[in-house]
């Protein structure tokens, strides 16, 4: 139920490359997992409201009042690859 | 007097307390069997004891699965792609137990991203479980569990999002409990799936665990939208007893798809329960079995989105020399990623994707839906639902590593709970030969209460836990 | 074969929002701070960190609403839009999609679809080539604007060419501005439209294939590329060709429209409801809240500076679009004398003489109180002061503030239209200028102007000019 294709396409949405081995690993276990899956395809779910929300609350807001914020130097720490004080990447094609 | 490694971390707080024990001596005793560890269960252990200490908790160190975000100490959720990776803060829940009084002992080993039953999916290999080394402590919290049960930390904290607390807890023959959803602030909590995701103890014993969630919960986090007060204080368990406790058991969880071993540590305990004065009835929870799927679809989802952030560019593993862009992310991922995670990263991707979010995500909301409903309905007759926690006892390393969805098997009586946000606590109930003989090994009582009910949940282990007489000091060499 | 195509246009505006800290985290928006020191662990995506959200935000976005007459949500969701590029850090944007604050709602002859809350992207700036990257060329990340709120309001395809579509975007800004909620500046990004275009047949309903244009940061732009884009489609489709549906750049120097990318590569933005957040209920009182931070909209404002005041309707909504002139114009109108015609010679004077002089400055911030103003006006209006001599006294309030009356009597400038004083005047430049004088007795009007000059530079312009062509004919028999 989950063939090749689709499963290059979604690779691609995620940014994942994958070796011709886990490609070929991946359609089989996916596969055996969405199986199982399916079972839920089976129930009688009409009228249910889905659950979008675990938490019965609303409105945690936040006052609009500032919170100190990082050093440059405290942001940059982890970075791997810095240029001119912000974080260097390649760049996008158009 | 007990010797200190003896003392359960109650009794350690005690004895602190009273001038008898040395916060200091008690943390560099506990410093120097975790960096002598054979298990696997640390990545990361401190090298000198805390300036200070004090608050209620004396001081008494602990174990912080690696997810939590400690401060300039690596937050590696056992993955590559965040190898040495240390952030400029510190989780709520760390800070505030650390404030309390228990400072950071070290860091735990982990599946990966929390995606895992068996912590074989560490980037840093895997934890052996201390009642038999060619077993697996269960996980994702496996390091948390194996290290508070060979006695190398007094206890521990851990995230459970399908069953990653109460399962390992089981496999290793310690306490485990995930709290009601919302009751601990998951600020600084590398996010696996949001919705689900909870922080809880793993402890010695059921005092310990109810003396740790005391301090974890308590005013709602700021920092945390879902965070919720709680609306009273944990209760230090006393129970002695288990008269007017109506329990409940549902053949959905009990039964087909239970070791033969796990089932008759079950029954026994059903019958013990009946001594004690308990009812002891069946239940149903009618959409139960449906909760695996349901999981299996929506915690891959939230993962795939809240994994999108390690892309290389600000922080973590980058792939070198990618020529461009695109190669930079695609190649970062592939590399910084094991494959348990790559596949959860697809099937929630998939499960999203244009023309199956309602087939999928959709309708596992709904599923979600009804197994809240049939929890609220079971426990409008009964007090506390029982299962067995796990299917079967510790396997083997390697055993289960093939097949994707007999590893998933294993949480199929810890999901539901997960996914109705409702508080569940796993307590060491017998030991249980595997199947195919061998050394015995713990079996695992699953307790599920309504949300908010956290301390009379602790009460009612605790009365079991007095009862069962579980013994698990021979493991803590 | 001719056909008669009708332009169907609609915008998507984003707004940055005024507020003192981030959509979902207290970092301090950024204005030119240097890269990179206006974060936090939530804007940097950092892992662990979670979003709350700017209850001023919502404040700002429910005003907005309510500004445009759109339907308020009971209860709207965040909901996560998933893609990858470096000026996201999460890789998902959190925005909202089917549970917005506001639908629909109107202004003037344009219908709101719809207006929602999401956080800004950081901001990417290209570096060029650097070796370090096998000679590949190199971007920096700057995320001290990444999660600034941003509101987004898209209208339905109602708006019919460029001119209208510059149009309605001033009034959306002025409305805005009168709100305090942006300083809605398209040039500092503050204000952004993006425009779909497409052409049909007129009097159809049904649309036609659709391109999105962007990147046109002003006013004028906006216009001619949306007019540059009517044409293109034009022309295709009169060559009997298909409009393919694309994201084009607008390039204002070359007036060329570029092809970003192609419907092949759409996103696919995964949307489910932000796990992270809870709804937003609107209670009653952020609804009272947010409908007493409004105060009255530029076009109510117009129409009572018609009723009221008897402005005319261009000048009534001069006044009323730019805000500051509005209020400048009524404090001034209440300091003054009530008389009828008066308030529209203060308006005149307002949107004249003092724009004149101080442009796009808020006329408060000036040296001129309205107080100061409305006298001189009136000093004008009972022909105390020639209309040039005024223009002096505006000049030395503008230099040094003061009150016109002292300003008058110090320097000496007050009309001269003392009869005698004025009629000896008169009567010398009469006597010295006879030929002038005998062109005027024998109805040569314009023969006056000789008269009147010597007078007006005897009297340093003091003079009122109508009165001394009065003494002259006067004097003259005529």
């Amino acid at each position: 139920m989950i063939d090749r294709e689709t499963v290059l396409h979604v690779a691609m949405l995620a940014r994942l490359e994958l070796s011709e081995d886990e490609v070929e690993r991946m359609t089989i276990e996916l596969a055996g997992v969405l199986e199982h899956i399916e079972t839920i395809a089976e129930l009688d779910l009409e009228g249910v409201a889905p659950t979008t929300h675990v938490v019965a609350v609303d409105n945690a807001l936040r006052a609009d009042e500032p919170v100190p914020c990082l050093s440059h130097e405290q942001a940059l720490a982890s970075a791997p690859a810095v240029a001119e004080g912000g974080f260097a990447v390649p760049s996008p094609q158009a | 007097m007990k010797e200190p490694l003896e003392l359960t971390a109650s009794q350690a707080v005690g004895a602190i307390a009273r001038g008898e024990l040395d916060p200091g001596d008690l943390f560099e005793l506990y410093r120097e069997r975790a960096a002598a560890d054979h298990l696997g269960a640390f990545t990361w252990v401190a090298e000198a004891p805390p300036a200070a200490s004090g608050g209620p908790l004396g001081g008494v160190p602990l174990a912080v699965k690696d997810l939590f975000c400690t401060e300039g100490v690596p937050s590696q959720a056992g993955s590559r792609v965040l190898e040495g990776y240390c952030p400029p803060y510190s989780a709520t829940v760390v800070e505030r137990l650390a404030a309390a009084g228990a400072p950071l002992l070290a860091k735990t080993n982990q599946d990966e991203f929390a995606m895992g039953s068996s912590t074989e999916n560490s980037a840093f290999g895997p934890v052996q479980n201390p009642w038999d080394r060619r077993r697996v402590p269960g996980g994702s919290s496996g390091g948390s569990a194996a290290a508070v049960a060979a006695g190398l930390a007094p206890w521990a904290i851990g995230t459970d999002t399908g069953g990653s607390i109460r399962q390992p807890a089981a496999l290793c023959g310690i306490v485990g409990l995930k709290p009601t959803y919302g009751a601990v602030s998951r600020y600084g909590m590398i996010a696996f799936a949001s919705s689900l995701d909870q922080a809880g103890p793993l402890t010695r014993d059921v005092s310990d665990a109810a003396l740790l969630l005391g301090h974890m919960v308590g005013a709602r986090d700021p920092r945390d939208s879902t965070s919720l007060d709680f609306p009273e204080e944990i209760a230090l368990p006393t129970r002695t007893d288990l008269r007017g406790i109506r329990f409940g058991v549902p053949a959905e969880l009990s039964g087909e798809g239970i070791d033969p071993g796990v089932r008759g540590a079950f029954q026994s305990t059903l019958e013990l329960a009946r001594q004690l004065g308990a009812s002891v009835e069946p239940c149903t929870l009618r959409h139960a079995t449906a909760g695996l799927a349901a999981y299996y679809v929506l915690a891959p989802a939230e993962c795939s989105s809240n994994l999108a952030r390690f892309d290389g560019v600000r922080y973590g593993y980058r792939a070198p020399d990618a020529p461009d862009l695109l190669s930079m992310y695609m190649r970062t991922r592939h590399d910084g990623f094991g494959a348990e995670v790559k596949r959860r990263v697809m099937l929630g991707t998939y499960a999203l994707s244009s023309g199956y979010y309602d087939a999928y995500y959709g309708r596992a909301q709904r599923v979600r839906t009804k197994i809240a409903e049939d929890f609220a309905t079971a426990f409008e007759h009964f007090d506390f639902i029982l299962t067995p926690t796990a299917p079967g006892v510790a396997f083997e390393l390697g055993a289960k590593l093939a097949d994707p969805l007999a590893m998933y098997l294993n949480d199929f009586c810890t999901v539901p709970a997960s996914l109705a946000g409702i508080p569940a606590i796993s307590i060491p109930n017998a030991l249980a030969e595997p199947p195919g003989g061998g050394t015995r090994l713990p079996v695992g009582l699953q307790i599920v209460g309504p949300a908010f009910s956290e301390s009379r949940l602790l009460d009612t282990a605790f009365a079991l836990e007095q009862a069962l007489g579980f013994d698990g000091s021979a493991v803590r060499q | 074969m001719s056909l008669e195509l009708e332009p169907v246009i609609g915008l998507e505006i984003h707004v940055q929002l005024k507020t003192a800290t981030k959509m979902f985290c207290g970092c301090e928006l950024s204005f030119g701070e240097p890269p990179n020191t206006r974060t936090c662990p939530v804007c940097l995506g950092l892992p662990g960190a979670l979003p709350v959200v700017n209850a001023r935000a919502i404040h700002f976005g429910l005003m907005i609403g309510l500004a445009l007459g759109s339907d308020l949500a009971e209860r709207s969701i965040f909901h996560r839009k998933n893609y990858f590029y470096p000026d996201l850090p999460k890789g998902y944007q959190i925005s909202q999609y089917d549970e917005p604050l506001c639908r629909g709602g109107r202004l003037a002859d344009v219908a709101i679809h719809r207006v929602h809350l999401e956080e800004d992207a950081a901001k990417l700036i290209h570096l060029g080539t650097s070796g370090r990257i096998h000679g590949s060329e190199q971007s920096i990340v700057d995320f001290n604007r990444g999660g600034t709120p941003l509101v987004e309001i898209v209208t339905e395809p109602e708006l019919r060419s460029g001119e209208h579509a510059r149009e309605w975007l001033s009034l959306l800004r002025a409305t805005l501005r009168s709100l305090g909620v942006s300083d809605v500046n398209m040039e500092e990004g503050s204000l952004r439209a993006d425009a779909n275009v497409s052409l049909r047949p007129a009097g159809s309903t049904q649309l036609g294939t659709k391109t999105e244009l962007k990147n046109m940061n002003s006013f004028r732009f906006l216009e001619r590329g949306v007019t540059a884009e009517i044409e293109r489609q034009r022309a295709i489709i009169e060559d009997g060709g298909e409009v393919a549906q694309e994201t084009l750049h607008f390039d204002p120097a070359t007036g060329a429209l570029t092809a970003l990318r192609s419907k092949e590569e759409a996103h696919d933005y995964r949307y489910f409801p932000e796990p992270d957040l809870v709804p937003i209920a609107t209670t009653s009182e952020m609804l009272e809240q947010a409908r007493a931070a409004i105060g009255e909209l530029p076009a109510a404002r117009a129409t009572r500076f018609e009723r009221d005041f008897g402005l005319s309707a261009e000048m009534a909504h001069l006044l009323a679009f730019r805000s500051d002139l509005g209020d400048y114009f009524e404090a001034a109108n209440a300091a003054g004398a009530a008389d009828s015609g008066y308030a529209q010679q203060l308006a005149n004077w307002v949107s004249g003489q003092l724009v004149a002089r101080i442009g796009e400055q808020d006329p408060a911030a000036s040296n001129v109180t309205p107080a100061a103003l409305a006298t001189l006006v009136e000093l004008v209006s009972a022909r105390e002061l020639t209309n040039g001599t005024a223009r002096e006294v505006l000049d030395v309030l503008l230099q040094s503030g003061g009150d016109p009356r002292a300003i008058v009597a110090e320097r000496g400038l007050a009309s001269l239209s003392d009869d005698p004083a004025l009629a000896t005047i008169v009567a010398a430049a009469i006597d010295a200028d006879p030929d002038a004088a005998a062109k005027v007795r024998a109805g040569n009007a314009k023969a006056i102007a000789a008269l009147i000059g010597p007078v007006m530079r005897e009297t340093r312009g003091r003079a009122d000019g109508a009165e001394v062509t009065r003494l002259i004919r006067e004097q003259l028999g005529v």
